[in-house]
Parts: structure tokens; sequence; C-alpha cells
């Protein structure tokens, strides 16, 4: 029995988070966040020389075969270094054709996508006005007829960069459009202009565009397990930044002084601290089995990748929000790196099910 | 990761599922008081090393190599089965623990037999009315006099003392030096002239703790644990395993599933509780924090079972204060179904039986309980000054006396 961490598994994130680090100082992240492309070509390049690109595409499309523990992690440092790009929807993109495509479209894609040259996303939400939002196959209505798809979907993450998108359709299977940056006929891309500058949106109109279906998503069950294992990836995000954000604010309380001492000598500024670390640190277990009962494929992995989205997500965003709080009138300035934190949360929180309707969803996997 | 146990692990589960058949004990030892059946049980799984396992069998132990993992499956089966496991009494659960890591062979030979036996019952002496959080401040003292300790003072929210053959706590037997460093560890028998017990009502309205008065009250000098001066070193280990007492999953674990029970059983508006939306919503949310607090405590037993408990510090400071936040929830939930029945007062049979209550009043009173572990061993305050000075290296509190 070992609940924790491979050698390769520590040695991955070590890795991860030294390039991270190295290349992406504070000062370079918040160039990005301002300039707000949600891109950067050698960080992008970086990672896929790392092999974070094909993290989960199976070894023979030039993949490293790795899990979803694999990918939470990496995305756990994602979000304690707020990195921009479609690292964690990359990923998803990656897994539904490994999971549901042909050969053939395994051979065309998988090779470019673990070598970083496409980058893939998802379209999954749609919004509808009577109904609220939607995330999951089954509630999708977007149509499909002789391989053209017309519908919309909103909040789709960098789809001005992607190659590929993966979108999800009425049935629940799952279908390949390429849309050429939306110049595709059919397509058309309305803005969205997202919270987190990192990880920018837009909604996705299509009229009649030609997309491939994967065949063995006709199985609804496979765009649940991409979904899952986005919602594992998006916890560990939040985890990531979450903890982050207390060792900023760790820091910052240390520094800063009024009345003559530092405020984290004030029990009221410590106490703060110690509840946010509460709050989110016996947290990293629940991600981890999360991710490992997906891998393993147990029955309980869709109910524990729901409770690690609602509970993890949730709770970062209040750490988020007692970060700012903690840092006075700064912590409110667009100068102050916080926001950048801060509207991750809000990001990982929203995309793919906020902790409401993930909520919802453990009561009725349950059987409540 | 790999939550597989190995082989062996799994036929050991297999071996104690098989004894655990036996429970409750049938057939002959059915004429017996539940009382003596669980302890002649409990005696048959000492005996088999399931139960105090790793403590030596001259010693009335289950005389096993340590083994935390194995320690585990026995807890997790006993706990399936519904069977009496290692007894959560102040004696067996604290002070045996604490004399077998810094106890004299002498004082294990004498105290550890009949306390894991369950013939002598223990209370803890460490709260005075003036020394609460400020633990170390106590004025208790013990003074050596003719091979006896001589105590005078008082301590309080002593629970069981009025069952007890004996307090284990903490007494001044130094004044020369800086508060902490004073303080001994001594064992005293309760039933002498010296000693008042009286009980404290609770705010359950029950009354399972105390106040002990001393007056020349007396003790041995070879009932000193550990040396002179470090009592309170021989305490943190009490401390320690009192704090994991009252964050083992299991308990939380129970009350979970018990209030999953009431909700099924309450009804609101023509349907059963369990079907409104903002309940599951609550529920949903409470078994966020319960699986939470027992993935954590897995890493933990896990990362310890490998010596490598230093990479999950900050989450082991955590425990008692996230299941004791997490034991208010469930609480707090119960209290809002039971509804307007919330005004009665909890009954006697309910208070007796509150772990498994199923009506109304069982609730209220697990309600106003649920306060109690917040602020025992420790209480919440307390608990995040530790996790923010120890676990985040926050500086120490402005202290203006000293």
């Amino acid at each position: 029995m070992h609940f924790g961490l491979s050698e390769e598994q520590e040695l991955l994130q070590q890795t991860v988070r030294g390039f991270a680090e190295g290349e992406f100082p504070p000062q370079r992240l918040r160039e990005v966040f301002d300039a707000g492309s949600g891109h950067d070509e050698r960080l992008w390049q970086g990672l896929a020389e790392m092999g974070i690109a094909g993290l989960v595409i199976p070894e023979p499309f030039g993949g490293a075969g790795l899990g979803i523990l694999e990918l939470a992690l990496v995305c756990e440092v994602a979000g304690a270094t707020c990195l921009p790009g479609a690292l964690l929807e990359h990923a998803l993109a990656s897994l539904a054709i490994a999971r549901a495509g042909s050969e053939a479209q395994r051979e065309r894609w998988l090779p470019k996508l673990a070598t970083g040259e496409s980058i893939g996303t998802v379209a999954f939400g749609e919004h509808r006005e009577d109904v609220g939002d939607l995330w999951r196959p089954g509630q999708w209505s977007l149509q499909e007829s002789a391989g053209k798809l017309t519908g919309t979907k909103s909040w789709v993450p960098h789809l001005d960069r992607a190659d590929l998108v993966i979108v999800g359709l009425q049935n629940g299977a799952l279908a390949v459009l390429e849309p050429a940056h939306g110049k595709a006929p059919g397509c058309r891309t309305e803005s969205q202009p997202g919270i987190d500058r990192n990880r920018p949106i837009q909604r996705f109109v299509l009229e009649g565009a030609e997309a491939e279906l994967l065949p063995a998503s006709e199985d609804r069950d496979i765009a649940n397990s991409v979904l899952d294992a986005g919602l594992v990836g998006l916890a560990a995000d939040a985890f990531g930044a979450a903890t982050r954000l207390i060792r900023i604010c760790v820091d910052y309380t240390q520094e800063r002084k009024q009345f003559g001492f530092p405020i984290a000598q004030f029990q009221a500024v410590k106490h703060q601290i110690a509840r946010m670390g509460t709050a989110i640190e016996p947290t990293r277990a629940l991600f981890w089995y999360a991710a490992h009962a997906l891998e393993e494929g147990s029955a309980d992995g869709p109910r524990h990748a729901a409770m690690a989205k609602a509970q993890i997500t949730d709770r970062a965003l209040d750490i988020a929000r007692d970060a700012v709080e903690l840092h006075g009138g700064l912590g409110f300035t667009w100068e102050c790196d916080v926001q950048m934190w801060f509207k991750r949360a809000m990001y990982d929180r929203s995309f793919l099910g906020t902790p409401q309707a993930q909520r919802e969803r453990i009561a009725s996997l349950a059987g409540w | 990761m790999d939550l597989r146990y190995d082989e062996s692990y799994e036929a050991f589960r297999q071996e104690v599922r098989h004894f655990l058949q036996s429970w409750p004990l049938r057939g002959g030892d059915a004429k017996l008081a539940p009382e003596a059946q669980e302890a002649l049980f409990r005696q048959r799984a000492i005996e088999r090393g399931y139960v105090y396992r790793d403590i030596p069998s001259e010693y009335g132990g289950g005389g096993q190599p340590p083994d935390l993992l194995a320690e585990s499956i026995c807890r997790e089966e006993f706990y399936a089965a519904g069977a009496p496991y290692a007894s959560t009494l102040q004696g067996p659960a604290m002070l045996v623990p604490t004399l077998m890591e810094f106890g004299s062979l002498e004082q294990r030979r004498r105290f550890v037999p009949p306390t894991l036996r369950g013939e002598l019952h223990w209370c803890q002496g460490y709260s005075e009315p003036g020394s609460g959080s400020d633990l170390a401040s106590l004025q208790c003292s013990a003074a050596l006099e003719g091979g006896e300790w001589v105590i005078n003072g008082q301590k309080i929210w002593t629970s069981n003392a009025q069952d007890s053959d004996y307090l284990f706590g903490l007494f001044r037997t130094e004044t020369d030096v800086r508060k902490h460093k004073g303080i001994s560890y001594l064992l005293v028998p309760i039933d002498q002239p010296g000693i008042e017990v009286r009980p404290l009502k609770q705010m359950t309205g029950g009354a399972d703790f105390n106040e002990v008065f001393f007056q020349d009250a007396r003790t041995p000098a070879a009932n000193l644990v550990g040396q002179r001066g470090q009592g309170w070193q021989v305490s943190r280990a009490t401390l320690k395993h009192e704090r994991n007492l009252i964050a083992h999953p299991n308990m939380m674990r129970e009350h979970f599933e018990a209030l999953l029970d009431l909700a099924r059983n309450v009804r609101r508006a023509g349907r059963a509780a369990i079907e409104d939306p903002d309940i599951r919503q609550r529920l949903a949310e409470i078994e966020c924090v319960v699986r939470t607090n027992e993935t954590s405590n897995l890493r933990q037993l896990s990362a310890t079972a490998r010596g490598e408990e230093l990479k999950c510090m900050l989450p082991m400071m955590m425990n008692k204060l996230y299941s004791t936040d997490a034991s208010q929830m469930i609480m707090k939930l119960a209290y809002d179904l039971v509804g307007s029945d919330g005004m009665l007062a909890p009954r006697e049979q309910d208070i007796a039986n509150y772990r498994r209550g199923d009506g109304a009043t069982a609730w209220v009173e697990q309600y106003v309980f649920s306060l109690g572990p917040a602020i025992a061993g420790g209480a919440t305050n307390i608990q995040l000054n530790i996790i923010g000075e120890r676990g985040y290296g926050l500086p120490r509190d402005l202290r203006p006396q000293e």
C-alpha cells in the first residue's frame, strides 16, 4: 500500500517547477498576463521539449504515455506558477482522440499534439437561457448531420490558438474540428473576454462546419472520462494556485509592518493564514485519490473527481479573496500579483461546471 | 500510488475477518453481562495480536512488531464488524502509549497490564482554573517529602475522575526555573483523604468531568514518569495521542452516515429531505470534507509507515482542527433537519446513546456535544497558533507581559 507519489512523479513536478520558475519569473508572467494573449511561444516550446505537451498521449504516438495523476501534478505546478497556455485543455483534447479516435485519426493528430506543433482545446460548454449552463454529455444540444456541425459552444479556451477543437455533440459523442483560426467554412468565433487573461475564452458558433466524429465516443463514457480528467486537472491547478497564494501571504505579512510589528505577529492575521492553509492543505490527498481512481478506472473515480473539483476550487477562491484582503489596498491594485492567481482561481472554479453543479452530481451519483 | 495491500496483508485481513465472526460472542458466553463479554472478547483479540498490537505481551499487549498497516487493517475490520477495538478511555489510549515511551520498566510492569485489561481506570489532570490554553503556567504543586510527593492545588475539566483509580497529570515540582521546565509528570492514586473529586455539570446536562482538589495528597516518589522537570515533553506525547483520538476518521464517517439516514427519514414539503436541492448541496459539501479527512489520513498513514512523515507535517498539524470543524458542519445540518424539535431538551436515554441516536433529541445532544472536542486537547484558537507558527513559520504572538 502506498498512498503517495513515486520518485518519478516527484521529479516530474520538480522539473516542471524548475523550468517554470526559471523561465517565468513574476515579471515575465506579468508581461504575458497584461498582454492577454494567453500564450507564450517560448514557454510552450520549453514545455513541449520536456514532454509536457504529450504527457497523456500514448508512447507509440510520440507521447510520454503518463496518466491522470501525472497530468494533475503538472496542473498543480501550472497553478502554482500561474502558467499561461492551453496546458490542461490540450491534454483533454489529446485524451479524447487517444481514447475515442480511429487508428487513422490517432495517427493523424496525436504525433503533432505530442510535439506541441498542434495545439488542441475542448468546446464543451453550452448556455441555454431556460436551463442554464451545460457541460456534460447528455446535456449538450449541438447538432451533427453528415459530418457537419451546427450550434454554439460557449467558454471555449484558447480557441484562436487552437489547431484542433474537440466538440461535444447532442448524443454525447465527440467530434474533431480544425477551425483554421476561425477561417474554416461554417466556423465563427465571437468575442467573450475572459477574466483570466492567461486563459482567454471565446464563443464558437458553428453553422454547418465540417468535423470528423471520433467513432468510439458513441459510448458516452469516453466523453465523461475526458470531462472527469478535466475536473481533477482544474482541482489540482486551483490547489497549486491556493498554496502559492498562501506562501505569498506568509512572506508579505512578515515584511509588512504596522504598529511597529510585522502584521503576521497579530493573531487576526496569523489565524486567517492558518485557516486558509487548513482549508486547502488536506485536500491534496483528495485530488491525488481522485486522479488515481480515474486512472485505475475505479467505480468511485467520477464521484471523487466531482468532489475534488467542488471542494478544492471553491476553497481556492475563498483563499484568493483572503489573500487580496491580507495585502490591504495594495491587494486591490492591478499592480499586485495576487490578482493573477485570484483570476486563475475564478477560471478553475467555473470551467467545466461550478462547485454547485458538481455537488448535485455527487448527490445523484450516490443515488441520494 | 497503489492502494492495494500486499498479499500477506490481504491474508492477514482475511484472518482478522474470520476471527471477527466470533463477535458478538455466542454460546455459553451469552450468559455474561455485556461489559464482561466485551472484556473477554478484547482479551482474545489481544492474545491474537489484533488489539494493542505492538505493546509487548509481557505488558498485556499483542506482542507484535510495530506495523502501522497491520494496525490499520485491524482497526478497519473491527470497525466494520462493530466489534470493540482498543479502548478510547484515557488510560489505554493516552497513558499507556506515554508509559511505553517514557515510563520506567517498573511503571510499565505495574500499570500497563491492568490498564489494558480494563481493571485500572485513569483520568488526566492537566488543566487548572487559571491554566487552560496557557497550560505551562500551571500552579498545582508537588514537593518531595520523605519518599513521597506531597501535592497541593486544583485540577479542572478532569473527565471520568469520579470513576478513576489514578490520575496522570502535570505538577509544578521545581520553583527556580522557567515555567515549562519546572513541571513533572506524576501518577497519583485518587482514593485517598487528600483528594476530593467534585463533578461539574456540563451544558449538555451530563457530568463527565470534574474538579479535583488536592490537599496534602500523596503519591510515592517512584510514580514520577520521566525525569523531574521533564513533564512538559512527556505530556506532549499524551497530547499527540489525544488529538489523534479526536481526529480519527472512523468517528466522522459514523456521524456522516447517521446524518444521511436522518436526511432520508426526515420529510420536507412532501418529500424526503435528501431530495431537497439545498440539503443535497450541503450533504455533498460535507462528504467532500469527510473524504478529504479520510484520504488525508490515509496519506499520513502511508507516509508514516514508510518513514516519510516529514512529507506531510502540515496536514498532520491540521487534523484536529479539520475534523472538529467537519463534525460541527455535520451537526449543524443535523440540527437544521431536526427542525423545531431543536427546542427539546435531550432525553436521558438519548444522552446515553448519543452516538447512534435515532430520535430528534439525540441529535440535539450531539449538536451541543460537538463543541466539546473543539475545546478539549488544545482549543481551536491554539490549533490556529500552532499551524501558523510551526506549520507556516510565522512569528510568535506579541506577548506584552514578557
